[in-house]
C-alpha cells in the first residue's frame, strides 16, 4: 500500500495485531501459497507478532521447488547437446537432478545463461543461428504468459532456433488437489498476489463454494499481509467461506485478459507433475499443436537418464504442508543453502531455504 | 519467482516501453498490457508488464482498513 504515513501504518499494524488476537480464539493454520509471501512473511517477522493460535505454512507455491527431478533430468540432457544453449531464470542451476545438476554441466563446459526475461533467449538466438536455444520455462501464471509471449515475439521475428521446455504449472488445480486429499488441515489461505493479477478472481471461487475455505487474494507488504492473516481470522471467527480481495491495486477481478489471451493461444492445459505430490489433472501447461515447433521436447528428441529422488529429502512433504522443514534430517546438516539435497533448500524461495537463512520463528520450539 | 515490482512507465514505442524503477531505467515488453499509457505504474515482471497498479484502488484498500481500524480499534 502505497502513500502512508508511517503513523498510519503503525496505527493499521497495531490494529491487526489486536484484532487477530482477539479473534483467534481457537487454533487456526493458514497456508501462504506463495513462495514470495513464504519471504516476504519471514523478512518481515511476521510469525512472531501472530498470537500462538495462528500457525502460518507454505504450501506448494514456489515454482522451482515443484519441478519434478525429470524435468531436471531433461534440461541436463539437453545442456550436454554440443549445439544447444540453454536459457534460464538463475534460480533452476542449482536444484539437483537425478545425477547431475545445470551448475554441474556449466562448470563441465555447457553453454547454459541465465537470463532476467525469457525474451533475452532471442537476442541469443539471433546471435548465434547455428545452436538451438532452449529456454527452461517454469513457473507459474504469473511467468508463463512472458514465455508464451516470448514464442510470440520468436514466430514474429522468424527464428527458428528458439525452443521452450514447458513444465508452467497452474495453482488452483494444486489447491484442489491439496484440499482433496485433506492431509493437511487448512482453515484459510493467503492467495498469491502475482499469479491473481493474471488470472484474477474466479478461478479461486470453488475454494469456499466447494470446500469451505475462506481466502484472501493479498500483496507482499508486511501490512498486506498481517491485513490478510487479519480478514481470514475474521472469517473463520464469523463462520464465514468466502474470497477476499486485498490487493485490489494490483488485483482486477477479471485479472488480465490479454496476457491470457496471449496464453492461451501458445499454451494448452495439461496434466503435469508435481514433486512431492505427484500428477495432477489440468495443472500444467503443454505447448499446443500450432506451435509444435517452438517445443523441445516434440521438436528436439532426447534420451533422459532414470529418474531418482533423493531417499532422505522430505521436500515434498514440506510442499504439501505436512512436514515441517525442521522435521527433516538432513535441514541444516547434509542439506544447507550451499550444499542443498533439494530443491526446496535450493530456491530462495524454498521453505527450506526460507527456514534455514532466517531462522523458524516460534514454530521451530 | 512471481516477484514483481511496480515501475513508471516514461516512454513507449510501439510494443516496448522504457520504465523507470527506483531511478534506473529499463526497457520492458507491453505485450501483455498492450494499453498501457505513459505516465502510469505498471507491475513488472520477467522484462513484461503484466498489470497496471491502480493508485485509486490503493487509497480506497487503506480507507477501508482505516475505517475499520477507527470503527472497531
Ligand atoms: S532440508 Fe533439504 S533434504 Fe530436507 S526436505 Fe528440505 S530440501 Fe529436502
Amino acid at each position: 500500500m502505497k502513500g502512508r504515513s508511517r503513523e498510519e501504518e503503525r496505527r493499521l499494524a497495531d490494529f491487526f495485531r489486536g484484532e487477530i488476537a482477539r479473534l483467534a480464539t481457537r487454533p487456526v493454520r493458514l497456508m501462504e501459497v506463495c513462495g514470495t509471501h513464504t519471504v516476504a512473511i519471514f523478512k518481515a517477522g511476521i510469525r512472531q507478532l501472530l498470537p500462538p493460535e495462528v500457525e502460518l505454512v507454505s504450501g506448494p507455491g514456489c515454482p522451482v521447488c515443484v519441478t519434478p527431478n525429470e524435468y531436471l533430468d531433461t534440461a541436463v540432457a539437453y545442456s550436454r547437446q554440443k549445439d544447444v544453449i540453454i536459457t534460464t531464470f538463475g534460480d533452476m542451476l542449482r536444484v539437483p537432478g537425478s545425477s547431475s545438476s545445470l551448475a554441474a554441466e556449466l562448470a563441465a563446459g555447457a553453454d547454459i545463461r541465465i537470463v532476467y526475461s525469457p525474451l533475452d533467449s532471442l537476442g541469443i538466438a539471433a546471435a548465434d543461428p547455428a545452436k538451438k536455444v532452449i529456454f527452461l520455462a517454469v513457473g507459474f501464471e504469473t511467468t508463463a504468459p512472458t514465455a508464451a509471449a516470448t514464442v510470440l515475439a520468436a514466430e514474429q521475428a522468424g527464428l527458428d532456433n528458439f525452443y521452450v521446455l514447458s513444465a508452467h504449472k497452474l495453482v488452483p488445480p494444486a489447491l484442489r488437489a491439496l484440499l482433496t486429499a485433506g492431509e493437511v488441515q487448512v482453515d484459510g489461505l493467503l492467495l498469491p498476489g502475482h499469479v491473481s493479477a493474471i488470472i484474477g478472481e474466479e478461478p479461486y471461487g470453488f475454494l469456499a463454494r466447494e470446500y469451505g475455505v475462506p481466502a484472501v487474494i493479498t500483496g507482499f507488504d508486511p501490512l498486506d499481509i498481517l491485513g490478510a492473516v487479519y480478514l481470514l481470522v475474521k472469517r473463520i471467527a464469523a463462520g464465514e467461506a468466502a474470497l477476499d480481495n486485498e490487493y485490489r491495486r494490483v488485483v482486477p477481478p477479471e485479472g488480465n485478459p490479454a496476457a491470457r489471451a496471449v496464453l492461451d493461444s501458445v499454451y494448452g492445459e495439461a496434466d503435469a507433475a508435481w514433486r512431492g505430490i505427484g500428477v495432477i489433472p489440468g495443472s500444467g501447461l503443454a505447448v499446443k499443436a500450432a506451435y509444435r515447433r517452438f517445443d523441445a521436447l516434440a521438436a528436439l528428441p532426447v534420451t533422459v537418464e532414470e529418474t531418482k529422488d533423493h531417499p532422505g529429502c522430505r521436500c515434498g512433504e514440506v510442499l504439501r504442508g505436512v512436514a515441517r522443514p525442521a522435521d527433516c534430517p538432513l535441514f541444516g546438516a547434509a542439506c544447507t543453502p550451499e550444499r542443498p539435497v533439494g530443491s526446496c533448500m535450493v530456491s530462495v524461495e524454498g521453505t527450506c531455504a526460507a527456514w534455514y537463512k532466517y531462522g523458524a520463528g516460534r514454530w521451530q520450539v | 519467482m512471481c516477484l514483481a515490482v511496480p515501475a513508471k512507465i516514461v516512454d513507449r514505442v510501439d510494443m516496448m516501453a522504457t520504465v523507470e524503477v527506483s531511478g534506473v531505467t529499463r526497457q520492458v515488453s507491453l505485450m501483455l498490457l498492450p494499453e498501457a499509457k505513459v505516465g502510469e505504474y505498471v507491475l513488472i515482471h520477467a522484462g513484461f508488464a503484466i498489470q497496471t497498479v491502480d493508485e485509486e484502488e490503493a487509497r480506497k484498500t487503506l480507507e477501508l482498513f482505516e475505517e475499520m481500524a477507527g470503527y472497531e480499534g
